[in-house]
């Protein structure tokens, strides 16, 4: 052992990398991937109705100065019916949701209503998933909160769980 | 009741292994006794070891039982399972969640104790006393760790009607088996670990210790492999990506510890052999658990993103973090402090085994160095502000040069002697498997490696010299007289060449086609005419899927395979259930992708040459491991038998 401080080396690399991870743990740093498309306007689209007992969904709804809740589903999507429920949480806590119904159709849409409730306003109907793709939305369900002047806040990727019904409300109190 | 019993279970474990420290520590703490009073010590300890590693496992069965029948009324039952799952998936969903895999490693940790106490044999009498305080002192912080923050009994009131399910990507038979392997291969490496603070503790480093450490090392070791291996299959087919390694943390986690334990394997042979190398040694046995340490908390701190994390929850990276510092600062500050007083081993040429194995022991460690900063390098960026993420690329561009040299280094160290050899010899003895590289990459070259990557070719290449060299120490040798953990190396090593080759070939060879297809429809690939007979659905157990018939022929033979989509709904989850078709030469790999508005049917298909190699090779060094340690031990067996026999007639 020729130099004594080469064994104490050891313990040095591995208080430096005890450093890093103490400073990793505190770091609050997002972890979740966001969206690219916060901040960015919603972009115009101005679908047919997808339901018989709602109006169709115009892009320009968003413009009206409050914020609301747009949710991709589809009648044959069965994350979607196990969203249902909190979507009709957000719906009973006075939030506005609209949905988009992707590649589907009127009666398919009204069936998937009546067995899991309906919380929108609007349903637009978007056949060949045009506006999905505009929206740059991957797959459903999907929702994105879009403020009063048409931007969008946060896009919420996959089924809402129960545990994030209080943090979306919050995020649309905030919004107002 | 069960609950409350497995619960009771593991506090009284915790309270025999604190017994065993204080009685370990005490023992060792009050001043210098004869050897007779260390052995009257160890008897004293060794019960308490064994009755500690029978009650954890009472409390991990108790938490299996609660697994098996279904009880909602504990939380982490009715987080983690459903009564609708298949039984299989019950027993594993145990250990596929933080709580039960803690529980399970804290059982092996616990099992591992109680086999040093009672097996271990050849050890001075206080470095095994203080070896057993040390097993002790780890498994009391990771008791610590599940009492007061992963508690797997803690009750759920009311209780839940039915559980929320397992993540479908983990209902795999395979589950069953990968995280017990890993896990007694992570943990095993605790007990090496305990030799070295035992050693230090008592300042007994030496050929005998290394002879005894031996085959601690080498169990653990091997069930490592066979854990990377299965968990490097099991992503292959269950992920449908293709790929077999993806560099995700959680695998980086895996391969550290297995780095760190290879090259201790190695330098913990020219110890047993040649008395050198003392203080090093004791370095990678610290390093091998530390990594497995340190891989655990990168996981389950949730510091790190991977597609693997379990729920992760800072307030338990803390504890873990704390632990560590515990555990690994304790052993390293204790290395500053004594190594310097263990006397030094014994020197050798340049040009020896020894030397060649110190090359390989100092390429694993500079490889395990690449794959932990490439495994940090986001969390170090992130405390500057930035956000990246490391992938593949770097890892193969780094880690892929260094393990061929690696491999160049692995065919001449066998063939060299021990403490010196001529240059010029050596060089005589590596002369055919240099031709057979040579020959293999003109072969390749004629054959058009020009199209592959370089480190493809360069792959091959090695992977063809590397396959006679690790045969060649049996040249001129009888087969029939050879020790066995002489073809333990040899398989071993060739397992290697195996895996190598296909590695490379896959990353070479491998033709993927993305298509549509509607029912009905034909297409050829790499020799393959696959007819897309008719898709449906069809409901399992817990699941229902669209499966795609599909006719494929090559040559004669005619096949019909089934890949799936799969849809679960205890949590609802899509996974894609390749078909794959193995033949000796490589596997045919199809997912069924998603359905298009025209109603044809996305299809990716792979033809990868030689695949399965990886694996194969992988199982071949796993062997050669189970046949050294056979080899090793039965040598030791034989030669107790003989001790005592000679004791008897001298009696």
């Amino acid at each position: 052992m020729k130099s004594r401080w080469l064994l104490w080396l050891p313990l040095a690399l591995f208080a430096g990398l005890a450093v890093f991870f103490i400073g990793g743990l505190q770091n609050d740093a997002p972890r979740v991937v966001t969206s690219a498309l916060v901040g960015k306007p919603l972009p115009a689209f101005n679908l047919p109705a997808g339901a018989s007992d709602r109006p169709a969904l115009d892009s320009r709804e968003y413009t009206k100065g409050k914020p609301r809740l747009l949710n991709i589903f589809a009648s044959w999507c069965v994350p979607c019916a196990a969203e249902a429920p909190q979507l009709m949480a957000l719906a009973d806590a006075g939030v506005p949701v609209d949905g988009i119904a992707i590649r589907d159709a009127r009666a398919d849409v009204d069936d998937f209503l009546a067995r899991h409730g309906n919380p929108y306003a609007h349903i637009g109907l978007d056949a060949r998933s045009q506006v999905q793709i505009a929206l740059g939305s991957s797959g459903v369900p999907e929702t994105f909160l879009v403020d009063g002047e048409g931007r969008i806040l946060h896009q919420h990727i996959g089924d809402i769980r129960a545990e994030d019904v209080p943090g979306l409300i919050a995020k649309w109190k905030a919004a107002q | 009741m069960i609950a409350e019993l497995g619960l009771a279970a593991l506090w009284m474990s915790a309270a025999l292994a604190a017994l065993q420290l204080v009685l370990a520590g005490g023992g060792l703490w009050s001043g210098k006794k004869a050897v007779a009073e260390k052995g009257a010590l160890l008897s004293g300890v060794r019960p308490v070891a064994v009755a500690q590693g029978a009650l954890v496992t009472l409390s991990f069965l108790c938490l299996l039982l609660l697994f098996l029948r279904s009880d909602m009324s504990v939380a982490l039952v009715a987080l983690n399972s459903h009564s609708a799952k298949p039984l299989l998936y019950k027993f594993a969903g145990t250990w596929g969640n933080h709580e039960g895999s803690m529980l399970l490693w804290v059982m092996v940790m616990g099992l591992a104790g109680a086999a040093v106490a009672l097996f271990e044999r050849a050890l001075r009498h206080d470095t095994h006393v203080a070896t057993l305080g040390a097993q002790a002192a780890i498994s009391l912080g990771f008791y610590a760790f599940l009492l007061f923050s992963s508690n797997p009994f803690a009750r759920l009131n009311p209780a839940a009607p039915d559980g929320q399910g397992l993540n479908p990507l983990l209902q795999d038979p395979g589950l069953a088996f990968h995280p017990p392997t890993l896990y007694i291969g992570y943990v095993g490496l605790s007990v090496a670990f305990s030799f070295a603070v035992g050693a230090l503790l008592t300042r007994n480093v030496d050929a005998v210790f290394a002879r005894a450490m031996r085959p601690w090392v080498l169990a653990a070791w091997v069930m490592l492999t066979i854990g990377i291996v299965a968990g490097s299959y099991w992503a292959y087919y269950e992920l449908g990506w293709g790929g077999w390694w993806f560099w995700d943390p959680v695998e980086n986690a895996s391969l550290m510890p297995w780095l760190a334990a290879t090259a201790l394997l190695h330098s913990v042979t020219v110890l047993a052999t040649r008395d050198a190398l003392r203080a090093w040694t004791i370095m990678l046995a610290v390093i091998a658990f530390s990594m497995s340490m340190v891989g655990t908390f990168l996981v389950r701190s949730g510091i790190l993103t991977s597609v693997h994390a379990f729920a992760v929850d800072p307030q338990r990276g803390s504890f873990i973090l704390a632990l560590l510092l515990i555990y690994i600062g304790g052993a390293l500050a204790l290395f500053g402090a004594r190594v310097g007083t263990v006397r030094e081993g014994s020197q050798f040429e340049p040009m020896s085994r020894e030397s060649l194995l110190v090359i390989n022991n100092l390429l694993l460690t500079v490889i395990l160095g690449v794959v932990l900063i490439g495994t940090l390098y986001p969390l170090m960026t992130e405390a500057f502000g930035h956000q990246v993420s490391v992938g593949p690329p770097y890892f193969d561009r780094i880690t892929g040069p260094l393990a061929l040299i690696m491999m160049l280094a692995m065919v001449a160290g066998p063939l060299t002697r021990w403490r010196k050899d001529k240059v010029g010899v050596v060089a005589g003895r590596l002369l055919w498997p240099l031709l057979i590289m040579i020959a293999t990459g003109a072969v390749l070259f004629v054959l058009g490696g020009e199209r592959m990557s370089i480190l493809s070719f360069l792959g091959l290449m090695v992977a063809g010299g590397v396959a006679l060299g690790s045969i060649a120490p049996l040249f001129k040798r009888n087969l029939r007289r050879t020790p066995l953990f002489v073809w333990g190396m040899v398989v071993a090593h060739l397992g290697c060449a195996v895996s190598l080759a296909g590695m490379a070939a896959d990353s070479a060879f491998t033709s993927e086609k993305l298509i549509a297809m509607a029912p009905g429809e034909k297409v050829e690939t790499a020799g393959w005419k696959l007819h897309f007979d008719k898709v449906g659905p069809i409901a399992g157990d817990n699941w229902s899927a669209m499966q795609a018939d599909m006719t494929v022929r090559r040559g004669g033979s005619v096949d019909i395979i089934h890949p799936q989509s799969r849809f679960f709904s205890n949590p609802p989850t899509t996974t894609s259930e390749a078909a794959l078709l193995t033949r000796w030469n490589g596997q045919l790999y199809v997912v069924l992708g998603e359905q298009l508005d025209d109603g044809r049917w996305q299809m990716r298909i792979w033809w990868k040459p030689f695949v399965t190699l990886i694996w194969y090779g992988g199982l071949m060094i796993a062997l050669g491991g189970v046949l050294t340690l056979i080899g090793r031990e039965r040598r030791g067996w034989a030669l107790k038998l003989r001790k005592s026999h000679a004791q008897e007639e001298w009696a």
